[in-house]
């Protein structure tokens, strides 16, 4: 049973494309992730999913429902925890709960106990008191993400949910996360542009860039598009030596792909951990001596600059934006 | 029907927790009476025993009407700013009703801060009619729904916060200083007067008048009915455009 279904989804403003004719589908109780350089489409994404944006084109439903007919049915089966704070910071936090409870028509006896419940799943039982205000970056986001949950929602969006929080708060952040996702098995899309966060946490991954998602799949697949992990050699130069090695490797069909530049040699493999030995028998028979081996696991940002040839960091530099974030974040 | 009433709610937990804001909204009204009150005391006005201060309370009570509760309305851009909106119109609500709870919050704390004023400025010698509050509160009411919608309005309009200076400027005082709050309009050059009676705070300000002093411009079954009319314009004009806006 599927979630979400997007189709042929584009977003326009003015002449400029900001989400571009994107199509996929997020299953029931999973956890999907788009990940995407700053700029990507990924709140315009949300904004469209949860009703706050008209498509220019394309349709998209939501547990069923149509976002751009039966927007009432989609907001109530939604929690959303948007990219910037959209608190009351005149309120305590349990008050921002109650308000939120209220709106969505959740009955008091229901409301209470869900509050608490959701207080202690992010372990603010004993900040809901104070005025929102005086909370630090992440108390505000743990209190969105247990507001997003107060009325049971079927799906669960959040946007950049660890953005210019610290590592230790984004940790437990993403324990949150799987839990919630595990225990009220509720579907998550949630959008970052943390490599980390995205395998940390997603079951499947998009990829989106200018608009347009360029690729898709678990983060495990993803990564073998590149061929394998890669098996890095530091030798001693021994130049005649080297090319005759180099000769050896690219007429082994394991081998799917070597460079060599100065003294360092890499090799593409599949499961590289059981070709380490194999590939130092071939350079002992070449008479290479060996001063290191390392291997390395492809990184979701090598997919990214695998299909974009630029790093996800480098894609689109809006520091300033990400400045007025952290800083409205930050106290 | 459940926004409207939380979204009063909200504003109410506010307004009582930001006492200081409410304390300094009542000051400059204050000043106004007490200082305009006996500097002007020997100018001949019609009405009420010819005595300034009664002339010009009724019409300080509307100069808070107008401010108290365009700033309530444009106060939405406040919580755009916040990203609190986003919150707000999210949730499984009609964006209508999300306009008419601003508009009964805003009102509400318009009342309030307006009874205040009229509480303290019989200490400084405005002699009132206390059997015309309830015809007072109506018009408090009705004033305040018309400015709180021209307020949203602006708001939905207006992307940011930069114009509020230019609105101040150019909406709030013009509008205050044209419907006969400090002198009465019949003083003024006809083309001006013209725009007088196009303010929806003349008649409010009149129908106090009528009610706290027995004097008025027109007779009250004029002004009340115009006024009435136009706060539910206002009202479905700013509910109509609310509905329509995008949250950025
Ligand atoms: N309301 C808007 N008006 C005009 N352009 C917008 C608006 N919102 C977003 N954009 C543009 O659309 C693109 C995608 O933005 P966004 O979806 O916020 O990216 P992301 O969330 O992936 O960082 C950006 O180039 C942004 O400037
Ligand atoms: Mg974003």
């Amino acid at each position: 049973m599927e979630s979400i279904v997007i189709k042929d989804l584009t977003k326009k403003f003015k002449e400029f494309t900001a989400v571009d004719n994107i199509s996929f589908k997020i299953k029931k109780g999973e956890v999907f992730g788009f990940l995407g350089p700053n700029g990507a489409g990924k709140t315009t994404t949300i904004k469209m999913l949860s009703t706050l944006f008209n498509p220019t084109s394309g349709e998209a439903k939501v547990n069923g429902f149509d976002v751009q007919t039966q927007r009432d049915d989609v907001r109530k089966s939604i929690g959303i925890v948007f990219q910037e704070t959209a608190l009351d910071v005149q309120l305590t936090g349990r008050e921002n709960l109650e308000f939120h409870g209220m709106m969505y028509g959740v009955p008091k006896d229901k409301r209470n106990k869900k509050i608490d419940e959701v207080l202690k799943l992010v372990n603010m039982e004993d900040k809901a008191n104070i005025i929102v205000k005086k909370y630090s970056g992440g108390m505000k986001r743990r209190l969105e993400i247990a507001r997003g949950l107060i009325h049971n929602p079927e799906v669960l969006f959040l946007d950049e949910p660890t953005l210019g929080l610290d590592a230790q708060t984004r940790r437990r952040i993403w324990d949150y996360i799987k839990e919630l996702n595990k225990k009220e098995k509720i579907t998550i899309f949630l959008t970052t542009h943390y490599m980390e966060e995205a395998d940390f946490l997603c079951d499947r991954i998009a990829i989106i860039d200018n608009g347009k998602i360029i690729a898709r799949g678990t983060s495990k697949k993803l990564k073998n598009l590149l061929g394998g992990d890669v098996i890095s050699l530091e030798i001693k130069k021994t130049p005649g030596k080297l090319k005759k090695m180099l000769e050896t490797c690219t007429n082994c069909k394991w081998i799917k792909k070597v460079k060599a530049h100065n003294n360092h040699l890499s090799l593409t493999v599949q499961n590289a951990e059981t070709k380490v030995t194999k590939v130092l028998k071939l350079a002992e028979k070449a008479g290479i001596d060996i001063i290191s081996v390392s291997i390395r696991k492809p990184s979701l940002e090598d997919v990214f600059i695998h299909f974009t040839g630029k790093t996800i960091r480098e894609a689109k530099p809006e520091n300033f934006q990400m400045k007025m974030m952290a800083m409205r974040r930050g106290h | 029907m459940r926004a409207i009433y939380v979204l009063w709610l909200r504003e109410m937990k506010r307004f009582t927790r930001s006492k200081s804001r409410v304390i300094s909204s009542l000051i400059m009204p204050l000043l106004f009476l007490s200082f305009l009150g006996s500097g002007f005391q020997g100018v001949s006005v019609p009405g009420a025993g010819g005595e300034y201060i009664n002339f010009l309370s009724p019409g300080i009570l509307g100069m808070l009407i107008l401010f108290s509760s365009t700033f309530a309305g444009i106060t939405v851009m406040i919580d755009r700013e916040y990203g609190f909106l986003k919150e707000v119109m999210v949730a499984p609500v009609s964006r209508a009703s999300i306009a008419l709870g601003r508009i009964a919050g805003g009102t509400t704390t318009t009342l309030i801060q307006t009874l205040m004023v009229l509480a303290l400025s019989s200490i400084l010698g405005f002699n009132f009619n206390i059997f015309g509050i309830p015809l007072t509160m109506l018009a408090i009411f009705l004033s305040s729904s018309v400015f709180i919608s021209i307020g949203l309005i602006i708001a939905s309009i207006m992307d940011q916060q930069e114009g509020f200076q230019l609105i101040v400027n150019f909406f709030i005082f013009p509008l205050f200083f044209l419907s006969g709050a400090l002198t009465p309009i019949t003083n003024f050059p006809e083309p001006i007067q013209i725009l007088s009676y196009l303010s929806p705070l003349t008649y409010g300000i009149d129908v106090m008048r009528f009610a706290l002093t027995g004097y008025s411009l027109m007779p009250v079954l004029i002004s009340l009915p115009i006024l009435l009319v136009s706060a539910i314009t206002f009202v479905l004009a700013s509910a109509y455009i609310f509905d329509k806006t995008e949250v950025k």
